[in-house]
C-alpha cells in the first residue's frame, strides 16, 4: 500500500481507539476533577465493563445485537455499583485523603483484577459484533486521476459505529455537565467543597454518584471495543496508563481538554503504531507524561493558574 | 535617618511584589535599627506578610532588594537567608505536631543540646513540657513553642507575624514580657493588630497601606499622625 | 537502657536470630529467609523515601531494576566478575536516582507519585524495547560459575544466605545510623512540616535529593544482589507489581520504623507463598492488605507496636 491510504488506515484505527479512549479518560478526568483523587483501580472497571459485556453477550445468546444492546445497560451499571461501594466502603474513610487514596485504589485494582481472574478466568474471550459489515475504501490516483479500492484500505461498519457512539455519548455527557442540575451541582462541588455542603448539596452522595458514573463511562468504552479487542482479565492496563496520559496533557480536571487530548493521543497512538513499534510509542508517550507533569503541571492545553 | 541606616540590619530598597495586576507591595523603603523592636502595621491586605515573605525569602520579589546586614541578599534562597541569621514564626502555627517539645527546639537549633533546648522552652515557660507531643498542646502553647523556636535559632532578627492572634489576655501579657526580655539581645520586626502590644513592645513602628509606606515614626508620632489615623487607628 | 541502646540492642538482636536461623531452617524456609532478606533491603530503601522523608514513590522498580540490570548486563555481556558488577549495578541505580531526584522533586504529593510512575513505566517499556540484550519478559540467566565472590559460589544455599545477611545487616545498620544522626531527623522534619523545616533554614531540596539517592542506591544494591544470588535477570521486576510491593511491604511493616521493612517483606512473602499454593490469585492478597492497612493500620505492624508499647522503637 501507499503511503497515503497507509496514513488514511491508521487515522481511522486512531480514531476508534481516540473514541473509546476518550471515553474512558473522562471518566477518570471527571474523577479527579470533582473528586481531586486519582482512581488508580479506573482501568478495571474497563475491564469489568468488558467482562460482563462477555457474560451478558453469552446468556442472552439469541442475536448478537441483543446482546449488545443487554451489555451496554447492564456493564455500566455493574462497574458504577461495584465503585459506588468502593467509595462508601474505602475512600468515604479515608477521607479522600489523595494518598491514601491513591495506595486504597491500588488494593483495589488488585481485588477487581484477581477476582476476574478466579470468576471469569485467565483466557482472552471475544464477544460477536451486533452487525459487521466490511466497507472498503477508496483512493484516488494522482498519476491516473481516478479513484480506485487499495487494497487492504478499508474499515467495517461496526468501527464506525463505536466513534458515532462515542460522540454521542460525549455530547450527552457534555449537555448533562452544563444543561442540567446533576450538572450543576458536580460542577459546584468541583469548584469548592465546603461551599458546596453549605448551600446543602449532599457531597457524600455526589461524590458516589460521581466515582459511579466514572467507572460507568470506562465500562461503556470497554463494552463498545470488546468486540474488536478480545475480554481479558489484564486489559485494564493500556486503558489506565493512556487515560493517565490523556488526563494529565490535556490539564488535570479539565473535561475539555481531555476530550482534546484524547483525540491527539488516541489518533497518535493508532498512527505511531503502525509506522514504529508499540512499545516505542509507549516509552515516549510515558516519557512525555512524566515531563509534562514536572515542566507543565497545568497540562499542555491548560492555562496557567495566577 | 541617613545615620540610622548605616547601622542597620535590615534595608530594603523599592521592594515591590505584583500578583497579575495587582500590587501587593509597592516600592517599600525600609530599615531597621540593630537591637530595634520595629512593628509593622496596617489594615488586612496592606502587603505586611507579603513583606516579610520577601524579606525572609518565601516570597519571591518582583522588584527592588533586600540588604541584611549589609549584603544584597536578594537572590539568596531561603535557607540561606535563615542561616545568616534571620527567624520566621509563621501566621498560622506551624510547627512539628508529631514530634516532642524538644524533638521540636533541637531542629530549630540544629542540634540536639538538651540544656540549650530547655533553656529556650524556658524563656516561654515551657520547659517542664520538653517531652510532650507539640500537638497534644492548647493553641496558646504552640503559639509560645514556635516563638521558642524562634529564639533557638539565636537570630540577628526574628520576625514574628501576628504571634499573638488567638491568645487570651493574660498569655499576651505573658508575650510581652518574654519580648522585653528578649529586646537588646536580638532585633525584632513585629507585624501585630493589637494595638496595646504594639505600643508596650515597639521602638518604632511603621505603617502600611495599600502596600505602600504611609509613616514610620515612634510609637507616640505615629499614634498622633493624622493620615494613620484616618487610614488606621480611626477604623479600629 | 536509654532508648539508643535498645534499639542498638533490637537491631543487634534481629541480625544475630537472622544469622542463628542459617544453620537452623529447614531447606525450604532456608531459600525463603535469603530472597526475604534481600528483598527487605529493597523495603528498607523504599523506606527511606517513603517512611522517612514522606516522598511516596510509585516507581522504585525502575532503582531495582538498574542494580539488577547494571549487574546483568555487565556480567552477561561484558564479562565483568561478580563483584565489580555488583557495584556497577549500584552505581547505575545511583546515577538514575539522581536524574529521576532532579526531575521528580519538582513536583510534590501525588504529581510526585504520577511521575515516578511514569518514570518506572518508561524504564520497564525500555527494558522490553531492548529485547535483544535483555531478552525482555523472558530474561536471562546468569550461569553458575560466573557467580562467584572471591571463590566463594553464591549459588550455594548456605553462601547464599549469608551474603543475603551481609547485605541486609549492612542496610539496616546503615539506616539505623542514618536516623539518629542529624541527617535523619531533617529528614523526618521535611516529612512532619516541609515549610516550617525550609524556614528553620535547611536545604529542603538538597536533603530531598540525598534521600532520593540513598533510597535509590539501596533498592539498586537490593537489585543487584537478587540478579546475583538467584541466577535471573528478567523484566518482571521493573513492572509496576515490584514497585507495589515495596510500598505494601513498608506500609505493613510499619513506615519510618528501621525494623517495619523486614517485618513486612516477611509476612507478606509467606502470605503470598501460602495463597500462591491455594489459587493462582494470589495477588488477591496484596490487595486486601493495601486496601486493610489504608483503612486500619496505616501505622503498621512496628508503628501499632510503637504506639501502644514500645515508643522508643526506632
Amino acid at each position: 500500500m501507499d503511503f497515503g491510504p497507509y496514513l488514511l488506515l491508521a487515522s481511522l484505527e486512531g480514531a476508534v481507539g481516540a473514541a473509546v479512549l476518550a471515553l474512558t479518560a473522562v471518566g477518570l478526568s471527571l474523577v479527579f476533577g470533582v473528586m481531586r483523587v486519582v482512581n488508580v483501580a479506573h482501568g478495571e472497571f474497563y475491564m469489568i465493563g468488558a467482562v460482563v459485556a462477555w457474560f451478558v453477550a453469552t446468556t442472552v445468546g439469541t442475536h448478537p445485537a441483543l446482546g449488545f444492546v443487554a451489555a451496554l445497560i447492564v456493564a455500566p451499571l455493574v462497574a458504577a455499583i461495584i465503585a459506588i461501594a468502593a467509595d462508601r466502603l474505602v475512600l468515604k474513610r479515608v477521607n479522600y485523603d489523595p494518598e491514601a487514596t491513591i495506595v486504597a485504589t491500588i488494593g483495589i485494582l488488585y481485588i477487581i483484577q484477581q477476582a476476574a481472574l478466579m470468576g471469569y478466568g485467565p483466557e482472552a474471550r471475544p464477544v460477536e459484533p451486533p452487525f459487521n459489515h466490511r466497507i472498503a475504501l477508496p483512493w484516488y490516483d494522482f498519476a491516473a486521476g481516478e479513484w480506485f479500492y487499495p487494497w487492504g484500505l478499508g474499515t467495517t461498519s461496526y468501527k464506525l459505529f463505536v466513534i458515532a457512539v462515542a460522540i454521542v455519548l460525549l455530547l450527552g455527557f457534555w449537555a448533562l455537565m452544563t444543561r442540567t442540575k446533576v450538572g450543576l451541582v458536580m460542577r459546584a462541588t468541583q469548584l469548592d467543597w465546603d461551599m458546596a455542603q453549605a448551600f446543602g448539596i449532599p457531597v457524600d452522595r455526589v461524590y458516589a454518584l460521581v466515582f459511579g458514573f466514572g467507572a460507568a463511562l470506562a465500562a461503556l468504552a470497554a463494552v463498545l471495543i470488546v468486540p474488536i479487542q478480545q475480554a481479558h482479565y489484564l486489559m485494564g492496563g493500556d486503558p489506565l496508563l493512556l487515560s493517565f496520559i490523556v488526563v494529565i496533557i490535556g490539564g488535570l480536571g479539565s473535561v475539555r481538554g481531555t476530550v482534546v487530548a484524547a483525540i491527539l493521543i488516541g489518533m497518535s497512538d493508532g498512527i505511531i503504531s503502525v509506522f514504529f513499534t508499540p512499545t516505542l510509542a509507549k516509552i515516549i508517550a510515558t516519557m512525555v507524561v512524566a515531563l509534562v507533569l514536572v515542566f507543565r503541571p497545568q497540562g499542555l492545553f491548560g492555562t496557567k493558574a495566577a | 535617618m541617613g545615620a540610622v541606616a548605616s547601622l542597620s540590619l535590615l534595608q530594603t530598597h523599592g521592594l515591590t511584589r505584583r500578583y497579575g495586576g495587582l500590587t501587593a507591595v509597592d516600592n517599600v523603603d525600609f530599615a531597621l535599627p540593630e537591637g530595634q523592636v520595629h512593628a509593622l502595621i496596617g489594615p488586612n491586605g496592606a502587603g505586611k506578610s507579603t513583606f516579610v515573605g520577601m524579606v525572609s525569602g518565601r516570597i519571591e520579589a518582583s522588584e527592588g532588594r533586600v540588604e541584611f546586614e549589609g549584603r544584597d541578599v536578594t537572590g539568596l534562597p531561603t535557607h540561606k537567608r535563615i542561616r545568616a541569621g534571620m527567624a520566621y514564626t509563621f501566621q498560622i502555627t506551624s510547627i512539628y505536631a508529631r514530634l516532642s517539645l524538644f524533638d521540636n527546639v533541637a531542629l530549630a537549633m540544629g542540634n540536639r543540646n538538651r540544656d540549650a533546648a530547655t533553656e529556650a522552652l524556658a524563656r516561654v515557660g515551657l520547659d517542664d513540657r520538653a517531652d510532650q507531643i507539640a500537638g497534644d498542646l492548647s493553641y496558646g502553647h504552640q503559639r509560645l513553642l514556635e516563638i521558642a523556636m524562634g529564639v533557638a535559632q539565636a537570630p540577628r532578627l526574628l520576625i514574628l507575624d501576628e504571634p499573638t492572634q488567638g491568645l487570651a489576655e493574660s498569655e499576651i501579657e505573658g508575650f510581652n514580657a518574654i519580648i522585653n526580655a528578649l529586646r537588646g539581645q536580638t532585633t525584632i520586626l513585629l507585624i501585630e493588630h493589637n494595638m496595646n502590644v504594639v505600643m508596650a513592645l515597639a521602638d518604632a513602628i511603621t505603617v502600611l497601606d495599600q502596600g505602600a509606606v504611609l509613616a514610620t515614626g515612634a510609637p507616640e508620632a505615629i499614634r498622633a499622625d493624622a493620615a494613620v489615623q484616618a487610614a488606621y487607628l480611626g477604623s479600629g | 537502657m536509654s532508648a539508643a541502646q535498645k534499639s542498638l540492642a533490637l537491631h543487634l538482636g534481629l541480625i544475630g536470630g537472622l544469622f542463628a536461623l542459617a544453620f537452623i531452617l529447614p531447606t525450604y524456609h532456608h531459600g525463603n529467609f535469603a530472597r526475604i532478606m534481600v528483598l527487605a533491603t529493597y523495603a528498607i530503601g523504599y523506606n527511606v523515601l517513603f517512611g522517612y522523608t514522606g516522598l511516596l514513590s510509585l516507581g522504585h522498580a525502575m532503582f531495582f531494576a538498574a542494580g539488577m540490570y547494571g549487574m546483568g548486563l555487565a556480567m552477561q555481556y561484558g564479562g565483568v566478575p561478580a563483584l565489580p558488577a555488583l557495584f556497577l549495578g549500584i552505581i547505575a541505580a545511583t546515577i538514575l536516582a539522581a536524574v529521576v531526584a532532579v526531575l521528580a522533586l519538582r513536583t510534590i504529593g501525588v504529581a510526585f507519585m504520577i511521575v515516578t510512575l511514569m518514570f518506572a513505566q518508561t524504564g520497564f517499556l525500555t527494558i522490553l524495547y531492548f529485547g535483544e540484550w535483555t531478552r525482555g519478559d523472558e530474561g536471562f540467566v546468569l550461569q553458575q560459575k560466573v557467580r562467584q565472590i572471591a571463590g566463594l559460589d553464591l549459588s550455594d544455599p548456605m553462601t547464599r544466605y549469608l551474603a543475603a545477611w551481609v547485605l541486609f545487616s549492612v542496610a539496616l545498620l546503615a539506616t539505623a545510623r542514618m536516623m539518629h544522626v542529624a541527617f535523619g531527623g531533617v529528614l523526618v522534619a521535611i516529612r512532619e512540616n516541609e515549610e516550617r523545616t525550609r524556614m528553620l533554614g535547611y536545604n529542603v531540596f538538597a536533603h530531598k535529593f540525598a534521600a532520593v539517592v540513598i533510597s535509590g542506591a539501596i533498592a539498586g544494591a537490593a537489585g543487584a544482589a537478587y540478579g546475583l544470588l538467584f541466577g535471573y535477570v528478567g523484566a518482571t521486576f521493573a513492572s509496576v507489581q515490584y514497585s507495589i510491593f515495596p510500598l505494601l511491604w513498608v506500609l505493613l511493616g510499619g513506615a519510618g520504623t528501621t525494623i517495619g521493612p523486614f517485618i513486612g517483606a516477611l509476612f507478606m512473602f509467606y502470605l503470598i507463598d501460602y495463597s500462591s499454593g491455594l489459587t493462582s490469585a494470589y495477588m488477591l492478597i496484596a490487595g486486601v492488605a493495601l486496601v486493610l492497612l489504608t483503612l486500619f493500620a496505616r501505622a503498621g505492624i512496628a508503628g501499632e507496636i510503637k504506639r501502644r508499647w514500645a515508643p522508643w522503637l526506632p
